[in-house]
């Protein structure tokens, strides 16, 4: 069962993100990419992080994505040149494969040299990856790291509003 | 055949590539923005599938944080988009070329 739900929501988010880098329609690609986060949650519910998904939803999903689909609605693109990609298509050819051989090295050299890990998904006792174990460890191991997170946040919302309100002359 | 860790390696470094290659190809800003989350999402799902593996809850923790710096720079992404835009009448990254890049 769980080697069916694998493999249909793996083949999802990779379909979607496919969508995502071959629509010419932003809106398109903002839903494709909402298709491959919903995807990953549901892979990471297979992985025990319960709470992980739930973020992945309500943050990723929802907001993240709203605000994409905003810009994408307030600009109201219709510039045609963009309809086109940056280079042609055998050097897009060029670039997929050159980065699927690094990449495919890297895998390689990496299933090499660590153990092999050959390894089911273990089925952690309940506190794993739920509300309670996830915020156990972020409350008491992680607080300084968790706390500094509300800096970077002070520090986004204040160059947002600065980069915002700027006229250029 | 059960799922193992590597298919979710093999997974993410798929999803990784799909996002790299957004990121190279395409011309509109947005859409290169949104590949760069896609490449996000992608090493966010080989953290949970080694803290899986290794019964550490770390890796969730650095997904939480991966997470709050990706929110973070799509409002500042964003933010620059739309200052971009007013001020260019475009979003195509062959003609922003203000830095000489």
């Amino acid at each position: 069962m769980e080697t069916i739900i694998f493999y249909v929501f793996a083949a999802t988010s990779v379909i979607g993100s496919l969508v995502l880098v071959s629509h010419k329609n932003p809106v398109a690609s903002a839903l494709s990419l909402v298709l491959t986060l919903f995807s990953t949650a549901v892979l990471f519910i297979l992985l025990l992080a319960h709470f992980i998904a739930l973020i992945q939803v309500l943050v990723y999903a929802g907001a993240i994505m709203v605000l994409f689909l905003f810009t994408v609605m307030f600009l109201n693109l219709r510039d045609e040149s963009l309809r086109f990609d940056a280079v042609k298509v055998p050097v897009k050819l060029g670039i997929l494969s050159l980065l699927l051989l690094i990449s495919g090295y890297f895998i390689f050299i990496g299933f090499k040299k660590i153990p092999p890990l050959n390894t089911m998904v273990i089925s952690h006792p309940e506190p794993f990856g739920t509300v309670e174990g996830v915020g156990e460890v972020l409350f008491s191991d992680y607080l300084l790291p968790f706390e500094l997170t509300s800096v970077l946040i002070v520090v986004a919302i204040l160059g947002v509003v600065v980069i915002a309100k700027r006229r250029f002359d | 055949m059960t799922v193992t860790i590597e298919h979710y390696l093999v997974l993410s470094a798929i999803l990784f590539i799909i996002g790299a290659y957004g990121v190279i190809v395409r011309k509109n800003l947005i859409i290169v923005l949104m590949s760069l989350e896609l490449m996000l999402n992608a090493s966010n799902l080989a953290f949970v599938a080694f803290s899986n593996v290794l019964g550490d809850l770390t890796g969730h923790i650095f997904v939480i944080m991966s997470i709050t710096v990706a929110a973070a720079e799509v409002a500042v992404g964003l933010a620059f988009v739309v200052t971009i835009y007013t001020h260019h009448e475009t979003l195509n990254i062959d003609v922003l070329r203000m830095l000489k890049g």
